[in-house]
């Protein structure tokens, strides 16, 4: 398996918990680092950290040259047009508040829709219901069937020619599965509307192409594809970005500033104000090359392979619910409940194990509505688990039953 | 981690038990407590008569130290005076946080008591102490 070329690159896997062998599950939460990421950022501190942008001095160019060398990379990542449509953000989360408080404010007007699929994380969710208040337009949900998939035909009886923006993920943090994108952005453009895609859940899993999926904006969290907590990324429609209003505003977003206003950059500098993150871009490039040597594909085989392996575990104890149920669960997260135990005491329990995984709403409670639960289990895999830590798994569920006193 | 003392048979017991789950008749207070990030909810009634502490019940949904915890506690709560409560309520924080007299709890908080094992894994100290908090509020809201 993949695991056994990579493993050895994350140190902390090495580490016990509990006194157990570490069986990190969270990865959908967040990623472990890879020594080269780790490098690549104190390299960037220990060779070329200057203010970029600012300086006319050699170092300061170098500093400059990263984080424009950086964009560059993104932006060939994610098959953007050009560079200028890569901006860089703390996390998936600004960046989606980014385009709902800068796009969202300019552009919505009272009776407008804003069509946000459930099972949307908080982050893609939230924002839309509070820019809705402010301008007066309306957020209209968009359901899943019970198997997880939004139907075209629940996505046309919702998109509609009042949808100037639709918000979906290209993969729920909760469901797992790849939602229809490509369709959701083909209908709301038919419609005069954009689409906004959050590819936090499936950038480090499969590709992002944003132009194939024709996506308005995209945003990531860098954490979760391997690099550093901290530098997110937005990618955006370049006439989109030029027309917007800036979303922060300060030092190094600006063309000039007189007494009587000022004029604005243009993109993407005209969304980045103050100092960028850089040392964390710099790790953030070394981890896409890092995924790129890899292989998105032979990741997601790979990943898949352990879900499924994991899911004939839990469905040979019995008694566990799936969501979604009767899902193949080819991807890389499993959401579920061992039924009679409390999520949070199955995490614990599971925890005294070395296997971490994660229990709650993970900010996705309406979907948590929908599903008629409050919370549930989430175990999710990365390049370096292997059967080892499936097996692992699998043996902590069982035991917690025991613990709780309701048998095996 | 001693997962036999955070898991004691009194707290998966307590956990599941249903005589504390009802709506109090005549209730003078009720209260919502919640944990937002993990989604533990409760509501917690009380009925206060002359400073006495007449009644108590919980409805609400959550993991077993949130339930076992607030259902052990309406055992020992019932029928204390509001000032008692209010130092039972205080020497079960302690506890919690570990800064409490093991002897002294565990002759005045009886099976609550059972929960001391909580203050050895930090993460789950907002499950343990959700009920004790909204009653504290509780007995806060009463005029004297």
């Amino acid at each position: 398996m993949l695991s056994q070329y990579y493993k050895k690159d994350f140190k902390i896997l090495s580490k016990l918990e509990n006194d157990m062998r570490m069986v990190y599950l969270d990865n959908a939460a967040t990623t472990q680092k890879p020594d080269v990421v780790l490098a690549a950022v104190k390299r960037y501190y220990t060779g070329d950290n200057a203010n970029p942008h600012r300086g006319v001095y050699e170092l300061a160019m170098r500093a400059t040259d990263v984080h424009e060398n950086a964009r560059q990379v993104i932006a060939a990542f994610l098959n953007a047009e050009r560079a200028e449509e890569v901006i860089f953000t703390r996390n998936a989360t600004e960046a989606l508040n980014l385009v709902a408080y800068s796009y969202g404010l300019a552009n919505l007007k009272t009776d407008d829709e804003i069509a946000v699929a459930v099972s949307e994380h908080h982050s893609n969710l939230v924002p839309w219901q509070r820019v809705a208040e402010v301008t007066g337009a309306k957020v209209v949900y968009l359901y899943p069937t019970e198997q997880g998939e939004y139907t075209e035909e629940e996505l046309t009886s919702k998109i509609g020619s009042s949808t100037k923006i639709l918000a979906m993920a290209h993969v729920s943090n909760v469901l797992g599965i790849e939602n229809p994108v490509k369709l959701a952005s083909r209908l709301v453009h038919q419609n005069g509307g954009i689409a906004v895609i959050d590819c936090a859940q499936s950038v480090a899993h499969m590709k992002v192409n944003v132009r194939d999926m024709d996506a308005d904006f995209v945003a990531f969290s860098g954490h979760k594809v391997y690099g550093p907590m901290g530098i997110g990324v937005l990618y955006g429609k370049y006439e989109l970005l030029d027309a917007m209003p800036p979303f922060l505003s300060g030092g190094d977003m600006i063309s000039h500033v007189h007494e009587s206003g000022t004029t604005y950059a243009k993109p993407p500098r005209k969304f980045e104000a103050g100092t960028c993150n850089l040392g964390d871009e710099a790790g953030l490039v070394e981890a896409i090359r890092y995924v790129e040597a890899i292989g998105l594909d032979k990741i997601r085989e790979h990943e898949t392979e352990l879900c499924k392996k994991a899911l004939e575990g839990l469905n040979a104890l019995g008694r566990i619910d799936i969501y979604p149920s009767g899902s193949d669960k080819s991807g890389s997260l499993i959401s579920f409940n061992i039924r009679g135990v409390h999520p949070h005491d199955a995490a614990t329990i599971m925890d005294s194990y070395g296997v971490c995984v994660r229990a709650g709403h993970h900010c996705a409670e309406p979907l948590m509505e929908r599903l008629g639960i409050g919370s549930c289990l989430r175990a999710s895999f990365a390049i370096y688990n292997d059967m080892d830590d499936v097996d692992i798994f699998i043996r902590s569920v069982e035991q917690t039953r025991k613990v709780m006193g309701i048998g095996s | 981690m001693d997962l036999k003392s955070l898991y004691s048979q009194i707290i998966t017991e307590n956990s599941r038990a249903a005589h504390n789950r009802r709506p109090v008749p005549g209730a003078t207070v009720s209260l919502e407590g919640n944990n937002p990030t993990c989604g533990d909810d409760i509501v917690l009634q009380v009925k206060i008569e002359n400073g006495i502490i007449e009644d108590l019940g919980f409805i609400g949904s959550g993991c077993a130290i949130s339930q076992a915890s607030a259902s052990l506690m309406i055992d020992l709560i019932k029928g204390k005076t509001v000032e008692e409560a209010k130092g039972l309520v205080d020497l079960y924080l302690r506890m919690i946080k570990g800064e409490a007299d093991e002897k002294e709890y565990i002759d005045r908080l009886e099976d609550c008591s059972a929960l001391a094992g909580v203050a050895k894994v930090p993460a789950r100290v907002k499950c343990a102490v959700l009920a004790w908090h909204t009653l504290e509020d509780a007995l806060n809201q009463q005029p004297d």
